[in-house]
């Protein structure tokens, strides 16, 4: 076999590896907008803000530490323990809920019947608002996120591809957790979305809010729930990229990577995300690997998903999963 | 005028129960419009209900009121021998109020067995926890429900669009989905804004058909307002009429037709 199909294969391996990632943020997107149509530009803040808390909570660090200490001339820092990471993520959680209650109780409990644009604009304060917050409670220095999951070369795939290809594929074993993570949650929303009782007042409040209060859904349950569950998602993407890249600031820009991945799937559906989050990871990738590295000198991917994105605003504007837009006149 | 204190039997026998709803002395406004003012009326168990009256009368606030998406400024609503405090619209409809609108509150996006499932919200006890610990328990529930909405949409003839998304279908088999949905909550009292407003005759005719199944074959008490004066008259057992948010008339649909007032608001009276 030639080696640049050997490679080859490595780069779409990967690519779909990436892909997943991309697909996680999107997801929780996808889910705040179908059950109140509120675009959240605060998605990615909010993955931040969750491995923010993670981590400060394993740490045993203490909130707002430096404005206390500056106010009260105080030098605290630690609580001197270390939590263990299951703990920690519930005990995340549990903030994350009651993030979620207090942003519906704040903010949008007051901007019912809004129009998108002004909702869109309240979650883009609400992400310079949890980012600042982020930073005052827990510290803006880079801290390293480790929760146990394992990381490094997967070896078993790595002796696998040696045996066959004379060539040892480099897959990370994190990408492999995220990727069967990713199944599972995506699984698990669908069970949720399409069989349960919540799942099903969650898609009728998308629909139609009067409709959903006649047959006795409470908007504000459904709207709590749904931020929790992005919040839940949000989570995860946290975990998985901090782990990979250390939980930095710079987290809360994967928001837009995201945006071609909702172009491509759909804003509706969750599939969607999926879907078009793996198109995107593997198609930037090849497309780097094969015309952008050899001919185009380079750093194709910072730009790949948004052309493809702006690709399929022309031809298919509600995306490959979305629910098509018939306008009847 | 007929007494109707203790209930009574209509004429083609049915057996009209006691008082469940009452509406006393309610007023309405919308900054300094006066939708409704100071009605009172019952509404007893059993029976058709109609309110008509002609447009701008304040027959869909009243609807509104009961159902709890207005609130009126003052009188009371008494349900069940008890006087309702102030609730929002899913409270009143989780205690066995169920509606349908005027213009239609489908979930368009969903399927007819998905839209008509939401119905069932009140029957379904089992939280969010409970549903993802006790898988069993929750698979129960939705099997007991799913055949409880199988029946409902058995009885109203839409088994052949059952997976059907709602946008899809036509307005007349839409209005079914709605009482279909409205039914599935075993309701207590049914509310239904103009059932037939928009469709065509034949269309009409199963409509009534089916208002008066239901009422026959589950006993539900319905309150229904409806422009279509022959419709009113055959379906209700009692109308209320309402013109300029006030109640100018109550009674059997024969007292209500020999009812002068009545007859100037929906023919005009001559001003000399």
């Amino acid at each position: 076999m030639p080696e640049q199909l050997i490679w080859g294969m490595e780069v779409f391996l990967n690519g779909l590896m990436a892909g997943v990632l991309y697909a996680l943020v999107a997801l929780g997107f996808v889910l705040i907008f179908k059950a109140s149509g509120i675009f959240n530009y605060a998605q990615g803040v909010m993955a931040l803000f969750a491995a923010l808390t993670l981590v400060g909570i394993m740490e045993g660090q203490v909130p707002f530490s430096h404005l206390i200490n500056a106010v009260l001339g105080t030098d605290i820092h630690h609580f001197g323990w270390h939590a263990p990471a299951l703990l920690a993520i519930l005990l995340t959680m549990v903030v994350m809920v009651a993030l979620a209650w207090v942003v519906n109780k704040l903010i949008f409990r007051h901007l019912v019947n809004q129009e998108p644009i002004i909702l869109f604009m309240a979650t883009i304060g609400l992400a310079y608002f949890l980012e600042g917050f982020g930073d005052i409670m827990w510290g803006a220095d880079i801290k390293k996120l480790d929760v146990g999951l394992p990381q490094g070369i997967n070896s078993v795939i790595d002796e696998l591809t040696y045996n066959i290809f004379d060539y040892g594929f480099f897959i990370d074993n994190l990408d492999l957790v995220a990727t069967f993570v990713a199944a599972l949650l995506v699984i698990a929303l669908v069970i949720f979305a399409q069989y349960t009782k919540q799942g099903r007042a969650m898609r009728a409040v998308a629909d139609d809010h009067q409709a959903a209060l006649s047959v006795g859904i409470s908007l504000n349950f459904i709207w709590v729930m749904v931020w929790s569950l992005a919040g839940f998602v949000a989570l995860v993407a946290g975990i998985m990229w901090g782990t990979k890249s250390g939980v930095q600031f710079s987290l809360s820009l994967i928001a837009l990577k995201a945006l071609p991945v909702l172009m491509l799937g759909g804003f509706t559906s969750i599939p969607g995300a999926i879907v078009g989050g793996l198109v995107i990871g593997v198609g930037e990738k090849l497309f780097e690997f094969i015309i952008g590295a050899p001919y185009l000198g380079g750093a194709t991917e910072i730009w790949f998903a948004y052309v493809l994105a702006l690709l399929f605003l022309v031809f298919r504007p509600q995306g490959l999963f979305g629910e098509k837009i018939i306008e009847r006149v | 005028m007929l007494d109707t204190s203790e209930g009574y039997v209509t004429e083609d026998g049915r057996k009209i129960g006691g008082v469940v709803m009452e509406m006393k002395n309610i007023t309405l406004r919308f900054g300094g419009v006066v939708a409704i003012k100071d009605i009172s009326f019952d509404v007893r168990e059993g029976e058709i209900r109609a309110i008509i009256g002609p447009n701008g009368a304040g027959k869909s606030s009243m609807l509104n009121v009961i159902s709890g998406f207005y609130n009126p400024q003052e009188g009371e609503v008494w349900y069940k021998g008890q006087r309702r405090p102030h609730m929002k619209p899913y409270q009143v409809a989780r205690q066995g109020i169920a509606r349908t609108f005027q213009n239609i509150a489908l979930f368009e996006g969903m399927t007819v067995l998905d839209n008509v499932m939401t119905g069932r919200i009140r029957q379904m006890q089992a939280g969010l926890l409970s549903q993802a610990i006790w898988k069993g328990k929750a698979e129960r529930e939705e099997v007991e429900n799913r055949e409880a909405v199988e029946k409902i949409i058995d009885f109203l003839e839409i088994q052949s669009i059952r997976k059907t998304p709602v946008g899809r279908l036509p307005y007349g088999l839409k209005k079914r989905v709605e009482l279909a949905r409205a039914l599935a909550a075993e309701p207590s009292i049914l509310l239904l804004d103009e059932p037939m407003a928009g469709m065509n005759v034949e269309e009409k005719e199963d409509m009534s058909r089916f208002v008066l199944d239901v009422n026959d074959e589950f006993g539900t008490t319905i309150v229904l307002i409806e422009h279509d004066m022959g419709v009113v008259m055959d379906l209700s057992d009692r109308v209320v009429v309402m013109d300029y948010g006030k109640k100018i008339g109550d009674g059997t649909p024969d007292e209500v037709r020999k009812n002068q007032d009545v007859i100037d608001a929906y023919l005009g009276v001559a001003h000399d």
